[in-house]
């Protein structure tokens, strides 16, 4: 697995999902600055960090969607190669055209830092195959700003071709409610482009790798990664 | 030298100097000062810049020890934790600009202690903060603690450094001035920490980051005088900060460093560029010229006076090694940032500040801070309290039904509701997270971690300034205790009212006396901190609140201690002594409405002996929970460690020889409570004995109930929904008004 992380200024998680990856593969990934224009040849993984790139000013994600390094990203997806947006990435990734819908401020317009249970959809794809279908995993999230709405067609789209890749829910594994943390439609927490080689994602699997930092159940997402590779 | 504007006492007045303090700048220099000039006096010799009603008596406190690489006296302080590394921290008040604009005031005051720390060459690694309100009733308090939580988490979130601990509390006597203490905490090498005193003649002196306006212009000459109705007015005076501009600043001038071309480096606080720029030739004994036309300005026409005393944040002042100047720049345009060479280290002494080529300044640049004014205000000590006999106390309703009422008071409640707008968890490193006794992070890979703390009693200083100051170290240092840790250093951050009223000084002069004779006592120096005075609002002063921001290291972070119980049948015990100390207790306050008494006294030799013995039970492995006492005694101890993990407990003995409601509630230090395997017990007790530890077998964990001799059975469930509910419910009710 050869993963790249694009540092956009205002990035800071690009840190942790490296030590993940690290964990993960065995190596190191390497570090792309936002101003690059290409990819190191042979990336298979290019990850968009957590953070508030360019402040979140203007809208999250909306500067960075167009950073130069986005043009290399699109080419890369629309290769089939695989990209991961983490939280900030996420909304990088809606604001780039790579994904559908929109992340908006959060239903209770606070900040949340807290763990939070997911439901993993489908574990066919190179994001998820470490996890079993349906399973409740523990994550943290830490967001002010990621309450998922799209319109009703894509949201029907999305469902229908199952590309909802994590929903919150409760430590039963039960949706809705209280569950939900910032009003997401259909508690998505993270959903799959049409090709499911891109994944964004609310939450960060990236601080759930220790037992000592939290547990562990964010591991699965890189072990998925490290064995696509494989495969 | 040129000056347009007269300099008439009004306009010494409204610089914030007394007459007998121009009278010194006259005599200092000679001559009538320049508006500029007058300006930078003011920035310099304001309480806030110059300390100079708390300078004598801080002298006196312990500073040194094997570990302390730097003391105060600069941006932060520096200790030793091994292995080659070193943690740099400090903890800073922006108490007025954030009762006048509370996003903002918390903001940047997050952003400037952040400043300090990475000045120094670290990356910071963790954030405290501890967090003053009024009474909750008083109409602008919702205000306030909504402003203020989502500044620091708007800083601190986008900044990437992770918030993990701190202390909330409410009091009327803060209604008209709250207080925001930020601390920052960052490691580096040992052997590469960066300081301000610039070296060499000639050398350039470079201006890096934001670009300057004309906000905060006085900031810190407000920040040195008493609040009244009309306060609010101040808010152009309050800076805005802008995380985003000082993350780029962080990693550029981390980028710098590496590249070994930075002599000195200090940054744009409180006073701007007149005290950055005077720090660092007047700690390198060399003068300074600045040229103000070369100053990066956000707007246009700004005078040399502006600039002077301009408070615009994420600005940094640096030394350089001239032949390194292009590699310097390409590395700040890299990121985005300003790079602008604005003046020269001189051999004259001199601080001369040119705009539009006349001299707008020209002052012999070590008297502008070693000849501020330096006062020994008089002062008369508080009024000792009498000691409160729990006797003659009676209980207004059973300790069950006290128990519950006091996890929902709003000092004792769950700040889950503030900790949870920070993110705790980035970085990875976050070990223990806010709601425990010390927050532990990791450094780095390990196995090394920091156990830092935020404490202070306030109402105990007002009542007692000597054992209140005594106590808020002792409380920083138990709670690192609590989880293992060894405590190796203090930041302290001394909020007080106005220092000119005799009584006011007497706390000041009393708390410096306690925590210093604690601070002795304990191995626990001070290496930095802060002092904020003239916390008054209407000549009402805050309850006396020095806050103790502590540091130690946890040897290897796989072993230390948490607060929850975790294994039905483990044994309870309660180390240290009991004496039912009910004197300004929680519990006297909130359920029988009454403020008084003397506070509980500490004993230090009783506080490091307890200390030691229950850190040695950890670094053992033989604890399952621990958790200190402190607000509320063993009871709020004890329904704390049950609903941390919703385990309960069977108390079948309390300490003897007093009522019931002193035993769960007296206040007494140096205590903890400890759970361990049956097992081992009888060993611990045994052990407890030959070291002159009191420590007592209470009873046993299990079922889902706490229950206390003698009353009914409290379910833990409920008592974590009342623990949880108060300030949700608190902030959700006044939002809807």
């Amino acid at each position: 697995m050869k993963a790249a992380v694009v540092v956009f200024p205002g990035s800071n998680r690009e840190g942790d999902v490296i030590r993940a990856l690290h964990q993960a593969t065995g190596h190191a990934p390497q570090k792309i600055w936002h101003a690059d224009h290409e990819l190191p040849q042979g990336t298979d993984l290019v990850v968009l960090p957590g953070g508030f790139s360019y402040g979140d000013y203007l809208r999250c994600g909306a500067i960075a969607g167009r950073a130069a390094i986005m043009d290399a990203v699109r080419a890369h997806a629309a290769k089939g190669g695989l990209v991961l947006g983490i939280c900030n990435g996420f909304q990088i990734l809606v604001e780039s055209g790579l994904l559908p819908g929109v992340l908006m401020r959060n239903a209770g317009l606070k900040f949340i830092c807290k763990m939070q249970h997911l439901k993993v959809g489908r574990t066919d794809t190179a994001f998820t195959s470490a996890y079993t279908d349906g399973q409740v995993i523990k994550v943290a999230i830490a967001h002010g700003e990621g309450n998922y709405i799209a319109d009703e067609e894509t949201l029907k789209r999305l469902e229908g071709e199952n590309r909802v890749a994590f929903r919150y829910c409760d430590a039963q594994g039960k949706l809705g409610g209280d569950a939900n943390p910032n009003g997401s439609l259909n508690d998505i927490a993270g959903i799959y482009s049409d090709r499911l080689n891109v994944l964004g994602m609310m939450p960060h699997p990236e601080n759930l790798i220790e037992h000592l930092v939290g547990g562990i159940d964010g591991r699965g997402l890189f072990d998925s990664l490290a064995k696509a590779r494989a495969a | 030298m040129k000056n347009d504007i007269a300099i008439t006492p009004e306009l010494v007045a409204q610089h914030g100097l007394k007459p007998d303090e121009y009278q010194r700048i006259l005599d200092l220099i000679g001559r009538t000062p320049t508006f500029t000039e007058l300006g930078i006096f003011s920035a310099m010799w304001n309480e806030h810049c110059s300390y100079k009603s708390s300078r004598l008596h801080l002298k006196t406190l312990p500073t040194k020890a094997p570990w302390v690489i730097q003391g105060p006296g600069e941006n932060a302080g520096v200790i030793d934790i091994g292995d080659g590394m070193a943690c740099i921290f400090k903890m800073e008040s922006h108490n007025h600009p954030s009762f006048i604009e509370p996003y903002q005031g918390a903001t940047t005051g997050v952003g400037g202690i952040l400043r300090d720390v990475f000045t120094m060459g670290a990356r910071p690694i963790a954030c405290l903060n501890a967090l003053r309100f009024g009474d909750p009733s008083h109409p602008k308090v919702h205000h306030l603690v909504s402003g203020v939580v989502a500044g620091i988490g708007g800083y601190g979130n986008s900044f990437g450094v992770p918030t993990v601990g701190g202390q909330t509390g409410f009091h009327t006597r803060y209604d008209g001035n709250n207080l925001v203490n930020a601390m920052a905490v960052g490691i580096a090498k040992a052997d590469e920490i960066f300081y301000a005193k610039a070296t060499g003649v000639g050398n350039p002196i470079v201006y890096l980051g934001s670009k300057t306006g004309r906000d905060g212009i006085h900031g810190a000459t407000m920040a040195s005088a008493e609040f009244d109705d009309a306060s609010e007015e101040k808010r152009p005076t309050v800076q805005v900060g802008d995380p985003f501009a000082e993350k780029l600043l962080l990693e550029a001038c981390l980028e710098l460093m590496r590249t070994g071309s930075v002599i000195a480096i200090q940054d744009m606080g409180a006073a701007g560029l007149t005290c950055s720029a005077v720090e660092m030739g007047a700690k390198g004994d060399l003068g300074i010229e600045l040229d103000l036309e070369k100053v990066p300005c956000r707007e246009e026409g700004m005078s040399a006076y502006e600039m002077m005393l301009s408070e615009s944040q994420e600005r940094m002042l640096m030394v350089l090694d001239p032949a390194r100047e292009k590699e310097a720049e390409a590395i700040f345009r890299k990121w985005g940032l300003d790079f602008a060479v604005i003046g020269k280290t001189t051999d004259t002494l001199r601080f001369v500040v040119k705009h539009h080529g006349e001299v707008m300044a020209d002052l012999p640049i070590k008297e502008l801070g070693d000849e501020a004014p330096l006062y020994d205000r008089p002062w008369v000590e508080t009024p000792r309290q009498q000691r409160i006999a729990a006797e003659t106390i009676t209980p207004p309703m059973n300790n069950a039904d006290a128990l519950k009422k006091l996890v929902a008071t709003p000092d004792l409640c769950s700040k889950r509701w503030i900790w949870e707008q920070y993110d705790h968890l980035i970085l990875g490193n976050t070990v223990a997270a806010p709601g425990g006794d010390a927050a532990i992070v990791r450094v780095e890979d390990g196995p090394k971690g920091l156990a830092l703390t935020a404490d202070v009693t306030p109402r105990y200083c007002e009542a007692d300034p000597f054992e209140g100051g005594k106590q808020a170290v002792a409380e920083a240092w138990r709670n690192i205790t609590a989880v293992g840790g060894q405590p190796l250093a203090l930041t302290d951050n001394l909020n007080f009212g106005n220092p000119e009223r005799p009584e006011i000084m007497g706390q000041f002069v009393g708390c410096i006396k306690g925590i210093g004779e604690a601070a002795r006592a304990l191995d626990f120096p001070i290496v930095s901190g802060n002092v904020s005075l003239y916390n008054e609002t209407n000549g009402r002063g805050i309850l006396p609140t020095p806050t103790i921001g502590g540091v130690g290291t946890v040897k290897d972070v796989e072993v230390h201690a948490v607060a929850a119980f975790r294994k039905d049948g483990d044994v309870i015990l309660l180390i240290g002594d009991t004496q039912g100390w009910l004197g300004q207790s929680v519990w006297l306050r909130d359920i029988c409405g009454r403020e008084e008494g003397a506070p509980p006294p500490v004993d230090l030799a009783a506080e490091r002996r307890n200390g030691d013995f229950v850190r040695g039970l950890i670094q053992a492995k033989r604890t399952a929970s621990v958790h200190d006492c402190s607000d509320g005694g063993l009871g709020i101890a004890l329904a704390e460690m049950a609903m941390a993990s919703g385990k309960g407990a069977t108390i079948e003995t309390l300490p003897a020889n007093m009522p019931a409601h002193a035993a769960l509630f007296g206040e007494d230090q140096a205590r903890y409570v400890v759970a361990v395997a049956a097992s081992d017990a009888n060993a611990i007790l045994a052990e407890a004995k030959a070291a002159g530890v009191p420590a007592l077998r209470l009873g046993l964990v299990g079922g889902t109930a706490l229950t206390l001799p003698g009353e009914a059975p409290i379910s833990v469930a409920e008592l974590k929904t009342a623990h949880e509910g108060w300030l949700p419910t608190y902030m959700a009710a006044q939002a809807g008004n």
